[in-house]
């Protein structure tokens, strides 16, 4: 059409033709060892799997810890004053800094390697989590506590039987609108030094001017950050099996 | 305070209020009486209605003696008990259903007994029980969402009745209700209240569903809610509810309740209107 270079801006059928082409970027760094030849080694396709893999493996431990830190936290808030006034204060005080700030952090703390990438998606999940948390705690429907509270039951059980289970939903949803944000940020904690990973091909790409490669990974990534979605949403109609699908009740208008 | 120094009341009875109120907010800008000066006595076994336009402090009262809320001025003794905190012999329903929407039917019933470290089989077998008091035996083992709103309502009911109570306090139990649910409800309960032995103390605006229901009809006053009457229904059971004593009676009630309604109509009107 004239108004896009092919060789800057590749159209579909270029940059996702090319597999093999663009698989050998990937998994570098265990196959661009010294006196490992390239013909050794996973093939591309595999390279880009093990990349793809290692990458979710990060966003997903990242995502487990944040929820369970956050959901901990946030249920301490509510529980213990001490918290409410101690914590809850830091937090909010913490939760505008950008991720990228952390980054530095994360160098000085954990070095190079996985350990720096999944705090960075930790501490990008974290404070707004708790922040939700306390929001979904708050809005618990005060009839199910009274029911509780009228059957002998304690503060304690009350937030065990009661008040974990009635956030849960809300929390799931919380859980899937903050994996868009693990994917963005465990990108550019990838990118600053781990053996293997989508950001550190993105930053190979950048680096190398390969528009292809970048077009490449971009979509390896939208794949990936759509099936993980889609196996959240899954897992959330199972482990919400008591909630209504009301996915289809707009559908009628 | 002299109401706290004259423990005049009879440790039996199922319920003992002597100079109750109660202020929202106290001591705020926004503080408002819901209660004052409540003094009432309700015996063991007995069906009390309160009656009242909405917002009249009904709801509140039993919260009060549910122990879910401290009066501000005032005591209230259940069965020579001063109630302080909430108690399981004193079980609250609810007007929207209070279930526990990931647990099963029979898991709700026996949510108390499992509070207390009950063993899975007995706590099954006290919520079989209950459910087949309320009919719903069937039902046991499905989820709250794939019930009727009536029979919510009664898996309520049973799951009250699973902690053996001495008072069932009810805040407009059936309002969410059609008109035909609604009796069968209320013969429905009749039922499970005379093989109980409880008292009941039964919140509605419904002045058909006093007569229906009640021994004796306490009829609040508009803000702050004050005992306006105590009014006695004793039409013998099971009611015919056609009858000319029963129209009687709903017309004199209807005159009772029509003042507090105009005076809680115009209070409202009064905030609406722009100063």
């Amino acid at each position: 059409m004239g108004w896009a270079d092919p060789k800057l801006l590749p159209p579909p059928h270029i940059f996702l033709d090319n597999i093999a082409e663009q698989g050998k970027f990937f998994n570098t760094a265990t196959r661009w060892q010294v006196g490992t030849s390239m013909t050794e080694g996973p093939s591309a396709f595999e390279s880009v799997l093990i990349t793809g893999a290692a990458t979710t493996a990060r966003v997903f431990a990242g995502l487990v810890l944040a929820s369970v830190l956050a959901i901990g936290i946030g249920v301490l808030v509510r529980y213990y004053r001490f918290f409410d006034r101690l914590v809850l204060p830091t937090i909010t005080l913490l939760s505008p800094v950008s991720p990228i700030a952390w980054l530095p952090v994360a160098i000085f703390l954990f070095g190079i390697g996985n350990a720096p990438a999944i705090f960075m998606v930790v501490v990008a999940l974290f404070f707004h989590m708790v922040l939700a948390t306390i929001n979904q705690i708050d809005t618990v429907n005060t009839n199910l506590i009274n029911v509780a509270r009228t059957m002998g039951a304690s503060k304690a059980q009350i937030y065990a039987r009661v008040i974990v289970p009635a956030i849960l939903p809300g929390m799931l949803q919380v859980l899937r609108m903050n994996l868009f944000g693990a994917w963005m940020v465990v990108l550019v904690a990838e990118s600053t030094g781990v053996g293997y990973g989508m950001g550190q091909v993105i930053m190979l790409a950048r680096n190398t001017f390969n528009p292809s490669l970048v077009f490449f990974t971009i979509a390896v990534i939208g794949v990936l950050g759509f099936t993980f979605d889609w196996l959240l949403r899954q897992a959330q109609r199972r482990i919400l099996y008591w909630l209504p699908d009301t996915e289809e009740r707009l559908r009628v208008l | 305070m002299s109401s706290e120094n004259a423990p005049t009341f009879s440790s039996r009875d199922a319920v003992v209020c002597r100079g109750v109120g109660k202020t929202w907010a106290a001591g705020t800008k926004r503080a408002h009486e819901a209660l004052r000066e409540i003094d009432l006595d309700i015996a063991p076994g007995e069906f009390v209605v309160f009656l009242g336009p909405s917002g009249c402090g009904k709801s509140t009262l039993l919260y009060l003696i549910a122990g879910l809320e401290d009066a501000t001025e005032g005591r209230i003794w259940s069965f020579s008990d001063k109630v302080e905190t909430p108690s399981p012999e004193r079980s609250l329903i609810f007007q929207e259903t209070s279930l526990f929407p990931w647990l099963t039917v029979w898991q709700n019933v026996s949510f108390g007994l499992a509070i207390r470290g009950a063993a899975q089989d007995e706590r099954r077998a006290v919520a079989a029980e209950a459910l087949q008091r309320v009919g719903l035996i069937a039902a046991m083992d499905k989820r709250p969402d794939e019930l009727s709103g009536g029979m919510r309502q009664r898996v309520a009911v049973a799951r009250a009745l699973a902690m053996r109570p001495k008072v069932l306090l009810m805040d407009e139990p059936f309002a969410a209700l059609d008109v035909q649910t609604r009796a069968r409800m209320q013969d429905f309960l009749l039922d499970v209240w005379r093989d109980s032995g409880a008292s009941v103390l039964f919140v509605t605006h419904h002045i058909d569903e006093a007569v229906a229901l009640a021994d004796r009809v306490v009829v609040f006053t508009s803000r702050p809610g004050r005992i306006k009457t105590i009014y006695p229904i004793d039409l013998p059971r099971p009611r015919n509810l056609f009858s000319r004593e029963a129209e009687t009676m709903r017309i004199q009630l209807t005159e009772l309740l029509r003042d507090e309604v105009d005076r809680a109509f115009a209070e409202q009107e009064a905030f609406a209107v722009p100063a």
